[in-house]
């Protein structure tokens, strides 16, 4: 890597008062062609561009972003990052990421700020008992850390929650997975970003795709913003916008998009140190290392692109947020923002090959995908580069659902979708 | 968030409404001839229209009654409020 970062790169820099940094990535102008062109500058696009180059030998690639880099949900998610999900082909993808998580900031040089903090999941009613103890065995069977905590050790884990047994929802148990935590999501998209650029990959922000162009079941291309791209392989991670970009190939996907909402609390002292998911309220919470509390909000049940998200959603997270911790009652809100996810109906992810030959997609991770966003880019560079899914996410394929082969997450995920 | 004008009992909040999906998916007449593609395309496949999508609601906090909408997703702007059985309009 050309501009290596290090404690004396650092030091070297601080001589000339760190005016001479050089930028982490360069603004091309496209080419006319490219090998393969990745729409969507996203974690997960800029990931999957980065292994493309990285183990795949592919160097000539491109990556279009409608905005710029990490504008989208990369930037607008509660950063949680987790493995425990119940059946297998979900704990092998997610778990594959996780191990890449591990070591990302050492293989990027560039400091995402991983944080094994821990997540743990919640238990309010019996069904909850039973289906997060089953989680627990499924996780552990799969060689996935996962504990059982009952209400008291809940407590120890977590002094500020409300385990009075007379609150609405009663805190019976809760799992806790210790490898679990959250990472800095911009620092995800300028890492790889910048460790892809260094392998000669183009990062083009500010261009549109506007159409796609075929040659009976092959494409040939990308219509632009900045013009026509040429390229034999399209990998589109265009997340809440994947059907938009599917029907100008003439496709269907079995997605729909809604917003979801996140919000921050003004900053305070350290008081919650680690993340609390909880299903059945449907709140969860966390702190950054700036010391606002994370909080994320549920789905608007009706599809919408307008990246807001309704009053009442907020209202009902914040209502159980208070239930849970009520030292909470004063602390002031200071932003909210929505983004838009793209949900399938079986909530589980889509890596896979498209029945148009050089047109692959990587979507509908719904409300979760910021935790899988290194596995699913390796997975997704190793699908395009071989047109062929890798063992990983050969479960994740379009034609599920039409085989009926589907990996219903719905229940195993942290909060209803 | 917005307001529905719900046909039966008028200007609403969009809370006590829920969201049906996508309107004019016709049922198929004959299932058992169906085969895998075509149930994969009733079931599952949908437009996920980013502009004016047609859509079914139902008035869940309210009289109950279901109703087709056209929104456009962008925005959500409604552009109109439609009885089951009638004929869309023409946007």
């Amino acid at each position: 890597m050309k501009n290596k970062y290090s404690i004396f790169s650092l030091i070297k820099n601080a001589f000339s008062q760190h005016e001479n940094w050089k930028q982490a990535w360069g603004n091309p102008e496209p080419k006319k062609e490219y090998e393969a062109v990745i729409v969507g500058g996203g974690g997960h696009g800029l990931a999957t561009a980065y292994y493309l180059a990285k183990k795949h030998n592919m160097k000539n690639i491109a990556v279009l972003e409608k905005g710029w880099i990490g504008g989208g949900n990369t930037g607008r998610n509660t950063t949680i990052i987790r493995s425990n999900y119940l059946w297998d082909a979900s704990a092998g993808l997610y778990d594959h990421a996780l191990k890449i998580w591990e070591n990302l900031s050492q293989e990027l040089n560039y400091n995402i700020m991983f944080s094994q903090r821990g997540v743990m999941n919640l238990a309010h009613n019996l069904q909850d008992v039973r289906d997060l103890k089953r989680r627990t065995h499924a996780n552990r069977l799969n060689g996935i850390d996962a504990v059982w905590l009952d209400t008291k050790q809940v407590k120890e884990f977590c002094p500020i929650i409300n385990t009075s047994p007379d609150i609405r929802y009663p805190v019976l148990g809760g799992t806790l997975q210790r490898r679990a935590g959250t990472a800095r999501h911009d620092a995800v998209a300028w890492g790889y970003a910048r460790g892809a650029d260094a392998m000669g990959v183009d990062i083009i922000q500010n261009c549109e795709v506007k159409g796609i162009k075929r040659n009976g079941d092959q494409v040939e291309g990308v219509e632009t913003s900045k013009g026509f791209i040429k390229t034999k392989k399209i990998g589109v991670v265009a997340a809440g916008h994947s059907s938009v970009i599917a029907n100008m190939a003439g496709l269907k996907l079995p997605l729909e998009s809604k917003p979801l909402q996140a919000l921050v609390s003004e900053p305070v002292k350290p008081i919650i140190d680690t993340v609390v998911m909880s299903n059945a309220v449907h709140a969860y919470v966390s702190q950054s290392d700036k010391g606002e509390l994370v909080i994320g909000a549920g789905t608007d049940a009706y599809v919408s692109y307008t990246q807001r998200g309704s009053h009442d959603v907020v209202e009902g997270t914040l209502k159980a947020i208070l239930e849970l911790y009520p030292i909470f009652s004063r602390m002031k809100m200071l932003r909210q923002w929505g983004g838009i996810v793209d949900i399938c109906p079986d909530a589980s992810p889509i890596i896979s090959k498209t029945n148009i030959k050089g047109l692959y997609f990587n979507c509908g991770w719904g409300t979760g995908g910021f935790k899988a966003t290194p596995g699913s880019g390796d997975l997704f560079a190793h699908t395009i580069a071989n047109d062929e899914p890798h063992k990983l996410n050969a479960a994740f394929n379009l034609n599920r659902f039409v085989s009926g082969d589907l990996v219903d997450e719905h229940g195993a995920a942290a909060v209803a979708h | 968030m917005f307001i529905i004008n719900c046909p039966y009992c008028g200007v609403r909040d969009q809370s006590e409404f829920s969201c049906g999906g996508e309107a004019h998916i016709v049922r198929p007449k004959q299932p058992t001839e169906l085969s895998d593609d075509e149930w994969a395309e009733y079931l599952f496949m949908r437009k996920n229209i980013k502009g004016v999508q047609f859509e079914r609601w139902n008035h869940a906090h309210g009289c109950r009654k279901w109703f087709n909408m056209v929104r456009d997703t962008s925005n959500d702007k409604i552009h109109a409020v439609y009885k089951m059985g009638e004929k869309p309009p023409v946007i």
